[in-house]
Protein backbone atom coordinates (compact mmCIF):
# COMPACT_ATOMS: atom_id res chain seq x y z
CA UNK A 1 0.00 0.00 0.00
CA UNK A 2 2.87 2.22 -0.32
CA UNK A 3 1.18 4.79 -2.96
CA UNK A 4 -2.16 4.67 -0.51
CA UNK A 5 -2.93 8.78 -0.89
CA UNK A 6 -6.45 9.04 1.36
CA UNK A 7 -6.08 12.73 1.85
CA UNK A 8 -5.29 14.29 -1.70
CA UNK A 9 -7.79 11.42 -2.89
CA UNK A 10 -10.41 12.62 -0.33
CA UNK A 11 -9.68 15.92 -1.43
CA UNK A 12 -10.01 15.41 -5.15
CA UNK A 13 -13.17 13.81 -4.80
CA UNK A 14 -14.75 16.40 -2.61
CA UNK A 15 -13.96 18.52 -5.51
CA UNK A 16 -15.86 16.53 -7.93
CA UNK A 17 -19.10 16.58 -5.71
CA UNK A 18 -18.74 20.85 -5.83
CA UNK A 19 -18.48 20.19 -9.58
CA UNK A 20 -21.35 17.98 -9.53
CA UNK A 21 -23.49 20.02 -7.50
CA UNK A 22 -22.89 23.46 -9.32
CA UNK A 23 -24.13 21.59 -12.55
CA UNK A 24 -27.22 20.33 -10.83
CA UNK A 25 -27.76 23.18 -8.51
CA UNK A 26 -27.45 25.80 -10.84
CA UNK A 27 -28.81 23.61 -14.51
CA UNK A 28 -30.65 20.89 -13.10
CA UNK A 29 -27.99 18.22 -15.34
CA UNK A 30 -26.12 15.30 -13.91
CA UNK A 31 -22.31 15.83 -14.10
CA UNK A 32 -21.73 12.10 -16.31
CA UNK A 33 -19.01 12.49 -18.38
CA UNK A 34 -20.08 9.80 -20.68
CA UNK A 35 -23.57 11.07 -21.44
CA UNK A 36 -22.41 14.77 -21.48
CA UNK A 37 -19.95 13.28 -24.18
CA UNK A 38 -22.18 11.28 -26.21
CA UNK A 39 -25.02 13.86 -26.02
CA UNK A 40 -23.04 15.48 -28.55
CA UNK A 41 -22.40 12.57 -31.24
CA UNK A 42 -26.41 13.01 -31.49
CA UNK A 43 -27.07 16.41 -30.15
CA UNK A 44 -30.74 17.86 -29.70
CA UNK A 45 -31.51 21.76 -30.62
CA UNK A 46 -30.22 24.33 -27.85
CA UNK A 47 -28.34 21.28 -25.94
CA UNK A 48 -25.15 21.30 -27.49
CA UNK A 49 -23.44 24.66 -25.95
CA UNK A 50 -23.08 23.61 -22.11
CA UNK A 51 -22.24 20.23 -23.06
CA UNK A 52 -19.19 22.61 -25.45
CA UNK A 53 -18.27 24.83 -22.69
CA UNK A 54 -18.57 21.38 -19.74
CA UNK A 55 -15.30 19.60 -22.02
CA UNK A 56 -13.75 22.90 -22.60
CA UNK A 57 -13.73 24.00 -18.75
CA UNK A 58 -12.59 19.61 -18.14
CA UNK A 59 -9.43 19.75 -20.77
CA UNK A 60 -8.56 23.22 -19.84
CA UNK A 61 -8.17 22.07 -16.21
CA UNK A 62 -6.21 19.37 -17.45
CA UNK A 63 -3.61 21.43 -19.20
CA UNK A 64 -3.40 23.68 -16.04
CA UNK A 65 -2.74 20.71 -14.09
CA UNK A 66 -0.45 18.69 -16.23
CA UNK A 67 1.27 22.17 -16.16
CA UNK A 68 2.09 22.30 -12.22
CA UNK A 69 2.05 18.86 -11.43
CA UNK A 70 2.90 16.60 -14.41
CA UNK A 71 3.07 13.72 -12.37
CA UNK A 72 -0.52 13.64 -11.87
CA UNK A 73 -0.90 12.51 -15.26
CA UNK A 74 0.61 8.79 -16.02
CA UNK A 75 0.56 6.47 -18.90
CA UNK A 76 -1.63 3.12 -18.71
CA UNK A 77 0.47 0.18 -17.59
CA UNK A 78 -1.13 -1.90 -20.17
CA UNK A 79 -0.16 -2.27 -23.57
CA UNK A 80 -1.55 0.21 -25.91
CA UNK A 81 -3.56 -2.12 -27.89
CA UNK A 82 -5.34 -3.03 -24.55
CA UNK A 83 -5.95 0.48 -24.01
CA UNK A 84 -7.61 0.73 -27.22
CA UNK A 85 -9.50 -2.76 -26.67
CA UNK A 86 -10.61 -1.34 -23.58
CA UNK A 87 -11.89 2.01 -25.02
CA UNK A 88 -14.15 0.71 -27.00
CA UNK A 89 -15.41 -1.59 -24.59
CA UNK A 90 -15.81 1.44 -22.03
CA UNK A 91 -17.71 3.32 -25.22
CA UNK A 92 -19.96 0.49 -25.56
CA UNK A 93 -20.84 -0.05 -21.98
CA UNK A 94 -21.77 3.14 -20.83
CA UNK A 95 -23.78 3.84 -23.97
CA UNK A 96 -25.91 0.67 -23.63
CA UNK A 97 -25.88 1.21 -19.72
CA UNK A 98 -26.37 4.90 -19.90
CA UNK A 99 -23.16 6.05 -17.79
CA UNK A 100 -20.21 5.84 -16.39
CA UNK A 101 -18.31 5.94 -13.22
CA UNK A 102 -19.46 9.81 -12.23
CA UNK A 103 -23.32 10.02 -13.59
CA UNK A 104 -23.89 6.36 -12.13
CA UNK A 105 -21.16 6.25 -8.94
CA UNK A 106 -21.38 9.25 -8.05
CA UNK A 107 -24.95 10.95 -9.28
CA UNK A 108 -26.54 7.93 -8.86
CA UNK A 109 -25.64 6.95 -5.91
CA UNK A 110 -25.98 10.10 -4.39
CA UNK A 111 -30.28 9.82 -4.64
CA UNK A 112 -29.86 6.84 -4.04
CA UNK A 113 -30.81 5.35 -7.72
CA UNK A 114 -32.16 1.61 -8.04
CA UNK A 115 -30.39 1.59 -11.70
CA UNK A 116 -27.31 3.54 -10.48
CA UNK A 117 -26.54 1.18 -7.54
CA UNK A 118 -27.27 -1.74 -9.42
CA UNK A 119 -24.95 -0.57 -12.64
CA UNK A 120 -22.10 0.49 -9.78
CA UNK A 121 -21.97 -2.60 -8.31
CA UNK A 122 -22.17 -3.95 -11.37
CA UNK A 123 -19.32 -2.00 -13.38
CA UNK A 124 -17.01 -2.44 -10.14
CA UNK A 125 -17.43 -5.99 -9.97
CA UNK A 126 -16.46 -6.50 -13.69
CA UNK A 127 -13.47 -4.03 -13.35
CA UNK A 128 -11.96 -6.02 -10.48
CA UNK A 129 -12.66 -9.58 -11.92
CA UNK A 130 -10.89 -7.65 -15.07
CA UNK A 131 -8.07 -6.38 -13.27
CA UNK A 132 -6.85 -9.54 -10.73
CA UNK A 133 -7.61 -11.86 -14.49
CA UNK A 134 -5.09 -9.68 -16.90
CA UNK A 135 -2.91 -9.35 -13.46
CA UNK A 136 -3.01 -13.44 -13.59
CA UNK A 137 -2.45 -13.81 -17.46
CA UNK A 138 0.33 -11.64 -16.75
CA UNK A 139 -0.52 -8.59 -18.86
CA UNK A 140 0.01 -5.98 -16.44
CA UNK A 141 2.56 -4.24 -18.89
CA UNK B 1 -26.12 38.73 -17.05
CA UNK B 2 -29.15 36.28 -18.60
CA UNK B 3 -29.45 33.30 -16.87
CA UNK B 4 -28.83 31.43 -20.15
CA UNK B 5 -25.11 33.11 -19.55
CA UNK B 6 -24.96 31.52 -16.24
CA UNK B 7 -26.10 28.14 -17.16
CA UNK B 8 -22.88 28.32 -19.48
CA UNK B 9 -20.41 29.74 -16.87
CA UNK B 10 -21.60 27.07 -14.22
CA UNK B 11 -20.96 24.58 -17.43
CA UNK B 12 -17.49 25.59 -17.16
CA UNK B 13 -16.79 25.91 -13.76
CA UNK B 14 -18.29 22.47 -13.16
CA UNK B 15 -15.72 21.42 -15.88
CA UNK B 16 -13.02 23.12 -14.27
CA UNK B 17 -13.72 21.90 -10.56
CA UNK B 18 -14.26 18.50 -12.40
CA UNK B 19 -10.72 18.80 -13.81
CA UNK B 20 -9.06 19.44 -11.61
CA UNK B 21 -10.42 17.10 -8.90
CA UNK B 22 -10.34 14.02 -11.02
CA UNK B 23 -6.01 14.81 -11.72
CA UNK B 24 -5.92 15.74 -7.82
CA UNK B 25 -7.59 12.80 -6.74
CA UNK B 26 -4.94 10.35 -8.77
CA UNK B 27 -7.94 9.01 -11.30
CA UNK B 28 -5.85 10.44 -14.21
CA UNK B 29 -2.85 7.57 -12.92
CA UNK B 30 -4.01 4.49 -14.54
CA UNK B 31 -2.16 2.35 -12.29
CA UNK B 32 -3.74 3.57 -9.08
CA UNK B 33 -7.20 2.92 -10.41
CA UNK B 34 -5.95 -0.62 -11.70
CA UNK B 35 -4.09 -1.19 -8.16
CA UNK B 36 -7.70 -0.14 -6.76
CA UNK B 37 -9.91 -2.50 -8.86
CA UNK B 38 -7.15 -5.35 -8.49
CA UNK B 39 -8.41 -5.91 -4.63
CA UNK B 40 -6.16 -9.22 -4.32
CA UNK B 41 -2.76 -7.48 -5.81
CA UNK B 42 -1.41 -4.90 -3.88
CA UNK B 43 -4.23 -3.18 -3.19
CA UNK B 44 -4.52 1.20 -3.50
CA UNK B 45 -7.59 1.60 -1.52
CA UNK B 46 -7.40 5.26 -2.31
CA UNK B 47 -9.91 5.55 -4.87
CA UNK B 48 -12.61 4.76 -2.38
CA UNK B 49 -11.44 8.12 -0.69
CA UNK B 50 -12.64 9.48 -4.17
CA UNK B 51 -16.04 8.12 -4.27
CA UNK B 52 -16.66 8.93 -0.60
CA UNK B 53 -15.68 12.54 -1.43
CA UNK B 54 -17.75 13.33 -3.95
CA UNK B 55 -20.72 11.72 -2.59
CA UNK B 56 -20.35 12.95 0.30
CA UNK B 57 -20.48 16.24 -1.29
CA UNK B 58 -23.51 15.40 -3.92
CA UNK B 59 -25.81 14.10 -1.33
CA UNK B 60 -26.02 17.65 -0.18
CA UNK B 61 -26.95 19.12 -3.43
CA UNK B 62 -29.66 16.71 -4.07
CA UNK B 63 -31.41 17.31 -1.07
CA UNK B 64 -31.21 20.89 -1.05
CA UNK B 65 -33.28 20.20 -5.16
CA UNK B 66 -35.94 18.46 -3.66
CA UNK B 67 -37.71 21.00 -2.02
CA UNK B 68 -36.86 23.32 -5.52
CA UNK B 69 -39.18 23.30 -8.42
CA UNK B 70 -36.40 24.47 -10.81
CA UNK B 71 -32.90 25.39 -10.56
CA UNK B 72 -31.35 28.35 -10.44
CA UNK B 73 -30.72 29.22 -14.42
CA UNK B 74 -32.87 26.67 -16.39
CA UNK B 75 -36.33 26.09 -16.34
CA UNK B 76 -36.35 22.24 -14.73
CA UNK B 77 -34.36 19.43 -13.41
CA UNK B 78 -33.13 16.87 -15.46
CA UNK B 79 -32.92 14.05 -13.15
CA UNK B 80 -33.40 10.28 -14.45
CA UNK B 81 -36.80 9.19 -13.45
CA UNK B 82 -36.39 5.23 -14.87
CA UNK B 83 -36.04 2.61 -12.11
CA UNK B 84 -36.66 -0.66 -14.03
CA UNK B 85 -33.43 -2.62 -13.47
CA UNK B 86 -33.21 -4.37 -17.51
CA UNK B 87 -30.47 -6.64 -18.68
CA UNK B 88 -29.30 -3.63 -21.29
CA UNK B 89 -28.59 -1.54 -18.50
CA UNK B 90 -26.47 -4.23 -16.65
CA UNK B 91 -25.05 -5.58 -19.93
CA UNK B 92 -23.37 -2.17 -20.21
CA UNK B 93 -22.07 -1.79 -17.07
CA UNK B 94 -20.79 -5.08 -16.97
CA UNK B 95 -18.64 -4.81 -20.34
CA UNK B 96 -17.82 -0.75 -19.18
CA UNK B 97 -16.17 -2.44 -15.77
CA UNK B 98 -14.26 -4.85 -18.43
CA UNK B 99 -12.70 -1.79 -20.25
CA UNK B 100 -12.29 0.02 -17.17
CA UNK B 101 -10.19 -2.80 -15.39
CA UNK B 102 -8.68 -3.41 -18.97
CA UNK B 103 -6.87 0.52 -19.56
CA UNK B 104 -7.39 1.80 -16.00
CA UNK B 105 -9.37 4.81 -17.29
CA UNK B 106 -13.55 5.29 -17.19
CA UNK B 107 -14.50 8.24 -19.85
CA UNK B 108 -13.37 11.78 -17.57
CA UNK B 109 -10.05 10.54 -16.20
CA UNK B 110 -9.65 9.80 -20.32
CA UNK B 111 -10.64 13.05 -21.46
CA UNK B 112 -8.93 15.16 -18.77
CA UNK B 113 -5.40 12.95 -19.76
CA UNK B 114 -5.45 14.06 -23.29
CA UNK B 115 -4.10 17.03 -22.26
CA UNK B 116 -0.75 15.36 -20.92
CA UNK B 117 -0.25 14.91 -24.66
CA UNK B 118 0.72 11.17 -24.36
CA UNK B 119 -0.25 8.85 -27.18
CA UNK B 120 -2.62 6.60 -24.15
CA UNK B 121 -5.55 8.81 -23.61
CA UNK B 122 -5.79 9.63 -27.04
CA UNK B 123 -5.84 6.13 -28.13
CA UNK B 124 -8.79 5.51 -25.31
CA UNK B 125 -10.70 8.10 -26.02
CA UNK B 126 -10.84 7.66 -29.84
CA UNK B 127 -12.02 4.26 -29.18
CA UNK B 128 -14.28 5.14 -27.06
CA UNK B 129 -15.62 7.71 -29.34
CA UNK B 130 -16.20 4.97 -31.96
CA UNK B 131 -17.59 2.48 -29.00
CA UNK B 132 -20.06 5.05 -28.56
CA UNK B 133 -21.03 6.00 -32.05
CA UNK B 134 -20.89 2.21 -33.17
CA UNK B 135 -23.89 1.61 -30.08
CA UNK B 136 -25.83 5.07 -30.39
CA UNK B 137 -26.34 3.94 -34.58
CA UNK B 138 -27.25 -0.17 -33.39
CA UNK B 139 -29.53 1.51 -31.07
CA UNK B 140 -31.39 3.38 -33.56
CA UNK B 141 -30.97 0.65 -35.92
CA UNK B 142 -33.06 -1.55 -33.64
CA UNK B 143 -35.29 1.32 -32.34
CA UNK B 144 -36.19 1.65 -36.28
CA UNK B 145 -36.89 -2.34 -37.11
CA UNK B 146 -38.98 -2.64 -33.68
CA UNK B 147 -40.92 -0.07 -35.00
CA UNK B 148 -41.29 -0.89 -38.11
CA UNK B 149 -42.60 -4.68 -36.60
CA UNK B 150 -44.77 -2.89 -34.43
CA UNK B 151 -46.40 -1.26 -37.54
CA UNK B 152 -47.08 -4.77 -39.35
CA UNK B 153 -47.96 -6.13 -36.35
CA UNK B 154 -50.84 -3.29 -36.29
CA UNK B 155 -51.96 -4.09 -39.69
CA UNK B 156 -52.65 -7.58 -39.28
CA UNK B 157 -54.63 -7.10 -36.12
Amino acid sequence: MQNFTPFSSLAGGVLIGIAASLLLVASGRIAGISGIVGGLLAPRAGDRAWRLLFLIGLIGAGLVMAAITPSGMTASPRALGWVAAAGVLVGVGTRLGNGCTSGHGVCGISRLAPRSLFATATFMAAGVLTATLLRWLGAVS
Amino acid sequence: MTARAWDGIAAVGSGILFGVGLVLSGMTRPEKVVGFLDVGGAWDPSLAFVMAGAIGVHVLAYRWTRGRKAPLFTAKFGIPSRRDIDVKLLLGAAVFGVGWGMGGYCPGPGIVSLASGGTGPFVFVAAMLLGMFVTAKLEELAAASSDRNGQERAKVV
